[in-house]
């Protein structure tokens, strides 16, 4: 049956006979009234007569209606099918039907990738609005927003334990938080998971997903570049792994600075991953974009990521990663005298450049 | 000259002084006192519009067509200067120009972005918008100043790095994320100079170094005002707020502890007097140099990370 049709179906259904997107469902979907169809469906415009019209006259029929919550399902952005919410949650974020990834929340991320019993790691306060930025409403209302719908005081979670047996150190950031944007707290909150990374010998595993720079911070927000590249740099010199997660999406400052220089790049499958914005680009150069462009599959294509993976094996990826990239001692450049003066950073550790000959 | 909006009553009395002296020189006329006085009168306005420029107008002044480009500053600053060209892997980028030189004798990697001045030549230049190849070739004499021991002097003036397809197609969020890695590893000092526009990303990823320096009137920014604007107010018309709000003058971040140095120009902006604007760039980044040439890599490297992970954690409210 094709996407259309299923979906009309299940819209007559929805108003007179309830019956399921697939026969497995049935049971699960009769569970649940017309009267309390979520209001995400309403997009349909047959749905929304339904729940302009008829489901206010249900709900005032069956008093107390109101209180159920009204996000049991899910309209998948790739093939439009209706999810079930709770089996959605089970999949990771993942369609069942056409294999679309959607946005996965920092929290689940933690504990789809790290073994149980991980801890969060708390980080810094910083100087929150240091521009006092408005536009037409103030920067600092915008976050306590974001604040209070998520419960975190920034777009960055960071937790810590193992992955598949291997310590590890989780970043991950939150598209839902204003776009996942990288001010100074996100800032300070990598600086801080690599400062975790090092001292516990732990891989550090960063998962972005963001716009990029945080324009309300002005440079505050661009000094996040060089400065996220110092914290990852820091775990490189310390012979740990630094490993990149792309997700959908992830552009900007944010790719163009430590997104883009770990050891290991992987992209979940169709993550958008760029540098300019699509529409930036189309409007600087006035032609059609190519098919799949700034996707993972063409960032595999073109030699900015190692592989491709989806959400459902990405644990095991990267636990084989960190099987095999082991932790190295601290160690000194082997080939120092072939590079003449070779920085050394505070812990005594080896430059980028002559540890990359050193594996080689 | 191009004239910016604001400078239109200046404009008005410099065309007088001008057309005084026409006439003068077709009689003896008594005009030396008016144009004394025309002169002072444009010096007095000058000094009231540029001591007190609102960010929207700094912008207008950042991008002047007439303002001193990197061409001119290494034309004027930099003796015995060859020019190398390529990133050795895919092709030569002129948005960034570089090259070797000497800056008052020291030999040094200059790196340049170049906008151009007319049309022929912001195409040459792409108007300044570097590609991977650019922050590649960057890359590439970054490590040729590390290995004979030369500091690398900066010149930052671009909107952005370039967005196009085959940018994004050759990788420019690595080619920025590798160059910024470059700056930030240097085993040799780094002095980075707005000179005009610092645009984002692109303007960065040369930028990180030892000692940042701005012109007076140069801007630095974590994205163009009217981008801003057209994002945030969604409408592009509002970009002087944004300007307002972004704090990107050289006085907002050297307040902010984001860049080191002002360099200031001569009255009425760079673009009035472009040889004195030049050495005083000259002059302010070999004094910047200096104490760096004495440091060992060592010390400067750790100095300079520990330079970039301070900022703004302290000496904001």
């Amino acid at each position: 049956m094709d996407v259309t049709l299923r979906r009309k179906t299940r819209q007559v259904g929805a108003e007179h006979n309830p019956s399921p997107p697939q026969a497995k469902d049935h049971a699960r979907f009769c569970a649940f009234p017309p009267w309390r169809v979520p209001r995400k469906t309403a997009s349909m415009a047959l749905m929304s007569w339904l729940t302009n019209l008829v489901r206010p006259k249900f709900r005032a029929l069956v008093g107390g209606a109101k209180d159920i919550p009204d996000n049991l399902w899910d309209k998948c952005p790739g093939c439009g099918a209706m999810l079930f919410k709770r089996e959605l949650e089970e999949h990771s974020n993942v369609c069942r039907h056409c294999g679309h990834h959607m946005p996965l929340d920092p929290v689940r991320r933690l504990a789809l990738l790290l073994d149980e019993g991980y801890t969060l790691v708390s980080l810094p306060a910083v100087t929150v609005d240091p521009l006092r930025f408005k536009d037409h409403k103030r920067y600092a209302d915008r976050l306590r927003d974001a604040q209070r719908r998520t419960g975190r005081h920034d777009a960055l979670l960071v937790g810590e334990g193992t992955l598949g047996g291997h310590p590890a150190v989780v970043a991950a950031l939150d598209f839902s938080f204003l776009g996942g944007s990288m001010g100074m707290a996100v800032g300070e909150g990598l600086v801080a998971a690599a400062e975790r990374a090092v001292a516990t010998r732990s891989a550090l595993i960063v998962v972005p997903s963001s716009g990029g720079a945080r324009m309300q911070e002005g440079m505050f927000s661009l000094i996040q570049m060089p400065r996220s590249i110092v914290a990852a740099t820091q775990v490189k010199e310390a012979g740990l792994p630094y490993i990149v997660v792309l997700t959908d999406p992830t552009t900007g400052g944010v790719t163009a600075s430590f997104a883009m220089l770990g050891d290991v790049h992987l992209a979940e499958k169709g993550a958008r991953i760029g540098f300019a914005g699509a529409r930036v680009i189309q409007s600087t150069i006035r032609e059609t974009l190519p098919p799949g462009f700034q996707r993972a599959e063409y960032l595999l294509e073109h030699g900015m990521v190692d592989a491709v993976v989806t959400r459902a094996e990405l644990k095991d990826s990267l636990a084989n990663l960190l099987g095999l990239l082991r932790p190295r001692p601290s160690r000194r450049p082997r080939l120092s005298l072939l590079s003449g003066p070779v920085p050394h950073g505070a812990r005594n550790s080896v430059s980028p450049d002559a540890a990359s000959r050193a594996r080689t | 000259m191009h004239v910016l909006d604001f400078e239109k009553p200046v404009a008005e009395l410099e065309s007088k002084i001008d057309e005084l002296r026409h006439l003068s020189g077709d009689g003896p006329l008594p005009i030396a006192d008016e144009v004394g006085r025309l002169q002072d009168k444009v010096n007095r306005q000058l000094v009231a519009l540029y001591s007190k420029l609102t960010p929207a107008q700094k912008v207008q002044v950042a991008r002047h067509p007439d303002r001193p480009r990197s061409v001119d500053y290494i034309r004027t600053l930099i003796t015995d200067f060859f020019p190398l060209a390529g990133d050795r892997t895919f092709g030569e980028d002129l948005a960034l120009i570089g090259g070797l030189g000497r800056l008052h004798g020291q030999a040094c990697v200059v790196l340049g972005q170049e906008r151009g001045h007319d049309t022929e030549s912001r195409l040459k230049h792409n108007f300044g918008m570097a590609k991977p190849e650019g922050y590649r070739k960057a890359q590439r004499l970054m490590h040729l100043a590390e290995r004979f021991g030369l500091p690398v002097v900066a010149l930052i003036d671009t909107a952005g790095a370039f967005p196009g397809v085959e940018a994004e197609a050759r990788g420019q969020a690595e080619a920025i994320a590798r160059s910024l890695e470059t700056c930030l590893a240097l085993t040799v000092p780094i002095v980075a100079c707005v000179i005009g526009e610092g645009g984002s990303g692109g303007a960065i990823a040369l930028a990180t170094g030892d000692r940042v320096l701005m012109s007076e009137h140069a801007i630095y920014s974590v994205i163009s005002p009217e981008g801003c604007a057209s994002i945030l107010w969604r409408d592009s018309g509002k970009a002087a707020e944004a300007a307002s709000a972004l704090g990107l003058t050289a006085q907002d971040l050297n307040r902010f502890g984001i860049i080191d140095t002002i360099v200031p120009e001569p009255l009425g902006g760079a673009h009035r007097n472009p040889e004195s604007a030049m050495a005083a760039v000259g002059a302010a980044l070999s004094e910047a140099l200096e104490p760096l040439l004495a440091m060992d890599s060592r010390t400067l490297v750790a100095a300079r990370r520990a330079k970039y992970l301070a900022m703004g954690r302290k000496g904001l409210t």
